[in-house]
């Protein structure tokens, strides 16, 4: 971005959202916004606290077993309805459904099927995040390019060679898209189903904070959250980067 | 110029040859109401390139993926070494229109993959595979990925892949298609010259006369809905001949015109 012909790095827009943010802190205007560098502050703390590295476990811990169940059982259910014409019919319509669903919604009826705990949550996680990898994983398989398997078929592969040698690998972009877009939605999951169970992990500090009006330690909360799941998403976009190189010109 | 042995037979022309390496017997296609191919009879001579040339619509890609065994005939048999053939097999090796390279494998892997599923070992197909590279004219980009070529350099690993498998018969749709008309030529000439060296039977799809004549031994031109035989030409052209040399000949050129003349009334 240039401005009067000068050169401003990317960062500089968040500096100066920053710079704003202290300066309606300084002013006092509201106590819901309290100066950044009293944030961060309260955010150093908080991160040698035993209830924040408690709160942050039980958060991963959902967030990762909730995240190995969507991709172990979304990417091969997508690659069936894919390949298998009536089980695209069978989940087809249900997996359409829930992508868009307002999935906030159920997580009262989890909280009675499974309890007020981690149960909830991981199962939050994977239902928030399992959806958008079953239709990509889907999407990536049947646009594999006819002529790739006739290309098998005619040098004599078999079936099975076909889907393992070439289906597989021609979806694999869409495939790590899907899981991709999946941790971001899965983030989300494990956010709200601990907001609404509200006992424990990063949820019970939430409602800890906001019923106490402790908004430095809030906000510390929120952005560490936000800078966790940009992290992890430029993680996923760096290694999409190295398969894209090699499948790059389709 | 001569034409080529033909009868016909239930009004329809056949074309017969001596030492026949592909038959097509009575070959029909339809999907759902649409009728695609009717009644084709037509022999391939070994070690010669044959091409189909037609308007589209006219079923020559059809015909060719009947051939190759990707596509089921709805009526008569093809017979390939004179055993009647129902799907893909070793002796045929086939030559895509969009290329069909894996985007994920290097050159080395795509020229080789033939074999892989053949199950040679990784060290003797990388041999033939580097073999086959260097006749195309691609050796020094063993390592490249497809996106790093052009599409002529990509068409050339489509080939080398299919020399690689050491078939009897290629099949190559309209391989040129893609490619851009300065490296057509180029294609061309390059093509002769593996015919020359491999001595392998050539059925070659185009809807570019020029190409057609330029290329071939023989010339088989297929009508439109549904796909018939309507003649068949045989270019005798001298190929000892300068490429520029053969492109300014009476005889090319004759050609050429005649085989317009013919497809003129399916031109839109």
């Amino acid at each position: 971005m240039t401005l009067f012909g000068i050169r401003i790095p990317m960062m500089m827009s968040l500096v100066m959202w920053a710079v704003l943010w202290e300066v309606v802190g300084r002013l006092d205007l509201i106590f819901l916004i309290p100066p950044m560098t009293s944030v961060i502050s309260a955010g150093m703390d908080l991160v040698q606290t035993g209830s924040w590295q408690n709160a942050t476990l039980i958060t991963l811990r959902s967030f990762v077993f909730g995240m190995a169940l969507a991709i172990v059982v979304g990417v091969p259910l997508g690659v069936l309805m894919g390949r298998v014409r009536i089980i695209d019919n069978i989940f087809g319509l249900w997996v359409n459904m829930f992508v868009s669903a307002p999935l906030s919604a159920l997580v009262p009826i989890l909280m009675i099927l499974f309890g007020l705990g981690e149960t909830t949550v991981f199962v939050t996680v994977f239902l928030f995040a399992v959806w958008i990898i079953v239709l990509d994983a889907r999407a990536g398989v049947m646009q594999v390019p006819p002529s790739l398997i006739e290309m098998g078929r005619c040098y004599g592969a078999s079936r099975w060679t076909i889907f393992s040698k070439i289906v597989l690998f021609s979806a694999l972009p869409e495939i790590l898209a899907g899981i991709r877009i999946g941790l971001i939605r899965g983030v989300k999951g494990v956010v709200i189903g601990q907001i609404l169970v509200s006992i424990i992990g990063y949820g019970e500090l939430f409602e800890l904070y906001s019923r106490s009006f402790d908004m430095e330690r809030f906000w510390a909360l929120t952005l560490i959250l936000f800078a966790a799941a940009m992290l992890l998403s430029a993680a996923v976009e760096l290694f999409e980067k190295r398969i894209e190189y090699y499948a790059g010109a389709r | 110029m001569a034409n080529a042995a033909l009868s016909r037979t239930q009004g329809q022309l056949a074309v017969t040859c001596e030492d026949a390496i592909v038959q097509v017997r009575d070959i029909g296609k339809n999907y759902g109401d649409v009728e695609a191919l009717r009644g084709i009879n037509l022999e391939f001579q070994r070690g010669k390139l044959t091409t189909l040339l037609g308007p589209s619509g006219c079923g020559k890609t059809t015909l060719l993926k009947i051939i190759a065994g990707l596509v089921p005939a709805s009526s008569g048999e093809i017979c390939v070494n004179d055993k009647v053939v129902t799907g893909p097999g070793p002796e045929r090796a086939f030559v895509f229109q969009d290329f069909a390279l894996m985007p994920w494998a290097t050159v080395m892997r795509n020229v080789g993959f033939g074999l892989e599923l053949r199950g040679v070992p990784a060290i003797e197909r990388n041999r033939v595979a580097r073999r086959y590279i260097e006749q195309v004219g691609l050796a020094g980009f063993e390592e490249k990925y497809p996106h790093e070529l052009s599409g002529g350099m990509r068409q050339r690993v489509g080939i080398a892949r299919a020399f690689a498998v050491n078939a009897d018969v290629l099949l190559l749709d309209e391989p040129f298609s893609a490619v851009d008309e300065q490296n057509r030529r180029k294609f061309q000439e390059d093509l002769l010259r593996l015919v020359d060296l491999e001595k392998k039977t050539f059925i070659f799809v185009t809807h570019s006369i020029e190409e057609a004549v330029y290329v071939s031994d023989r010339i088989v031109l297929l009508s439109p809905r549904p796909g018939r035989i309507s003649q068949v030409i045989d270019p005798m052209i001298d190929r000892t001949a300068s490429p520029d040399d053969i492109r300014r000949d009476a005889g090319y050129l004759n050609t050429v015109e005649e085989i317009w003349q013919g497809l003129r009334q399916y031109a839109e």
